[in-house]
């Protein structure tokens, strides 16, 4: 389904910045995969999602998305095969715009926009029916403004719409990372539902590793931007905390695992 | 006497005021919709008015000459928008320096001169000052620009509704989001300009035949105009909720009592070379109210409040 082959991205070059954030990544995922991506600070998690993504070109190396080369296709026309929440809530919804016409701009997503109806009558029966999967009264209030909305309304809004229409791969991006316990649990339920009920082909990068452990059916880790840890199936389930801590500590040549990765 | 001079001179700041509230509801697509300053319209303001003038010259009807305006705006806007996004300059000096290049383009248009009259008694106008008073009601400018206006705002409301139009809002909003849902955000920015700058050309067409003549610097400072009819309407009409439709009238209404100070100011003794000076420090003042606000007479949140996860 995704194909990573090769990738490099190098940031600031030329100057005191210069980051190499991808080193020659290479991953493959297949149909159905829900991969669990873990990983310290810099280690190159959002570089590879925002590669797959387009939000900028790769320097080297090639993409696949459902053996379609989408290296050169720029953001706006890749985001017809994928579906997209963020770390930061403000992010993955317009503010100043309805609960249903964020939908409505969702369900768009892929087709050429034109004079047609921004939102139709069929439409919002629908939203009604979606938005109550959610379990967070939305359903109430359709006609809200989104910045009305609380940071875990919104990450729970900004997953239906990647959703919505059923992506050819999900890529979430911490997307729990910026909300309190309870509603974090509450938003990552409602994933693994969505998920598992369309059989999507999921990327999530998380920063707790019981939540890496416990979803999805593969899990891998990154450092200094490339894979050094890939484990799925019975293996993953058997894994434990103290198991991945001991892989980042090994690969990281005993430098001690960051603070954020223990207290998780 | 001073009093019926100042009713007198009313009729005309309204329907000065809905002139260019039509151009305020251009920059109210690009300031509020797009999120962006376009500074173009300083430009289009003045182009509008020469491409209706020097075509109805040569013998073309109002009505094309007017479309033949709004043509030209467009065409500056997507000039703004293409610098804009393509070159990747800044909004502000994108739409600055298309404005400048316009004051040339406009001059060459005049022919070389500073401004071209028409006059109402040798030219079908669809409006002109002189019509404010004893004529016909359908002959008067206030209720001919208020038909302009309403068509215009029900044609708007009804494209910022489709697909195209909430793609355009989307991306004044949330750029990114927008682009994770498939909006080319550069098209969506460059269309906004293009229409806005046809509005405020359309705008300036039919100021120019309402004054009888086309002038090179009849856009100077039009921008701060603009925002100064945007912020009146907001800060008049912003406690009402109301839809996209009711917000631009509520743009025009700013504009027309935006007009109307200028006259009152006018009858207080200042003189009209003051009122560039006027307009800036009026729109500054309520640019800053709202932040001023936030910073130093912030009500502190009640502890206990709503918590909202």
């Amino acid at each position: 389904m995704l194909r990573i082959e090769h990738i490099w991205k190098t940031f600031n070059v030329g100057t005191v910045n210069e980051k190499t954030a991808l080193k020659d990544l290479s991953l493959e995922l297949k149909e159905g995969d829900f991969v669990t991506v873990i990983g310290g600070n810099g280690a190159g998690k959002s570089t590879m999602l925002n590669a797959v993504a387009g939000v900028w070109p790769v320097d080297e190396g090639k993409i696949f998305i459902d053996d379609i080369d989408v290296t050169r296709l720029p953001e706006h026309k890749r985001a017809a095969y994928l579906g997209r929440v963020f770390q930061d809530p403000m992010t993955g919804t317009a503010a100043n715009m309805q609960i249903q016409e964020n939908l409505a701009l969702a369900l768009r997503r892929g087709t050429f926009r034109f004079l047609k109806s921004g939102i139709t009558r069929a439409e919002r029966e629908e939203y009604q029916e979606k938005l109550k999967v959610l379990d967070l009264g939305l359903e109430e209030r359709m006609t809200s403004k989104v910045g009305l909305l609380s940071g875990g309304q919104r990450q729970a809004l900004t997953l239906l719409m990647a959703t919505l229409k059923k992506p050819k791969l999900l890529l979430l991006d911490e997307h729990t990372a910026a909300l309190d316990p309870k509603t974090a649990a509450k938003v990552l339920d409602a994933t693994e539902r969505i998920v598992g009920r369309d059989h999507l082909t999921t990327l999530m990068i998380t920063h707790n590793m019981k939540d890496a452990i416990a979803h999805g059916n593969r899990l891998i880790m990154m450092y200094e931007g490339n894979v050094i840890y890939d484990v799925s199936g019975e293996e993953k389930k058997k894994l434990k905390v103290a198991d991945l801590l001991a892989k980042f500590e090994q690969a990281s040549g005993g430098e001690f695992a960051n603070d954020r990765m223990i207290l998780a | 006497m001073e009093i019926i001079k100042f009713l007198n001179a009313l009729p005309g700041a309204c329907a000065q005021g809905l002139i260019w509230g039509i151009m305020a509801i251009g920059v109210y697509i690009t300031y509020k919709v797009l999120d962006l300053a376009d500074l173009t319209v300083d430009g289009t303001m003045s182009t509008g008015g020469a491409v209706c003038v020097i075509m109805m010259l040569q013998g073309y009807s109002a009505g094309f000459s007017l479309l033949a305006a709004v043509g030209a705006g467009m065409l500056a806007g997507l000039a703004t928008g293409i610098l804009h996004t393509v070159m990747g300059i800044p909004a502000i000096l994108s739409g600055i320096l298309t404005q400048l290049g316009l004051y040339s383009i406009n001059l060459r248009i005049m022919g070389g001169r500073a401004n071209q009259s028409i006059g109402v008694d040798q030219y079908e106008l669809l409006v002109s000052l002189r019509w404010v008073k004893d004529v016909p009601f359908y002959k008067n400018p206030i209720f001919v620009v208020g038909i302009f206006v309403v068509l215009l705002i029900a044609v708007l409301y009804w494209f910022f509704g489709t697909e195209l139009g909430c793609s355009i809002r989307a991306t004044g909003c949330n750029a990114n989001m927008s682009r994770a849902q498939g909006i080319n955000t550069d098209i969506s920015k460059i269309l906004g300009l293009v229409i806005s700058n046809g509005i405020v050309a359309f705008s300036s067409g039919l100021f120019a035949q309402y004054q009888g003549f086309a002038d090179v610097n009849a856009g100077r400072g039009a921008i701060v105009i603009g925002l100064a009819a945007v912020i009146i309407g907001q800060v008049i009409f912003g406690k009402i909720r109301g839809n996209f439709a009711f917000k631009l009238l509520s743009v025009v209404f700013g504009s027309i009592i935006y007009y109307l100070v200028l006259q009152v100011v006018l009858k207080l003794g200042l003189e009209p070379n003051d009122l560039k000076l006027l307009s800036a420090v009026v729109v500054a003042v309520f640019l800053a109210i709202p932040y001023l606000k936030g910073k130093y007479f912030a009500k502190p949140v009640k502890r206990g409040g709503a918590t909202n996860a």
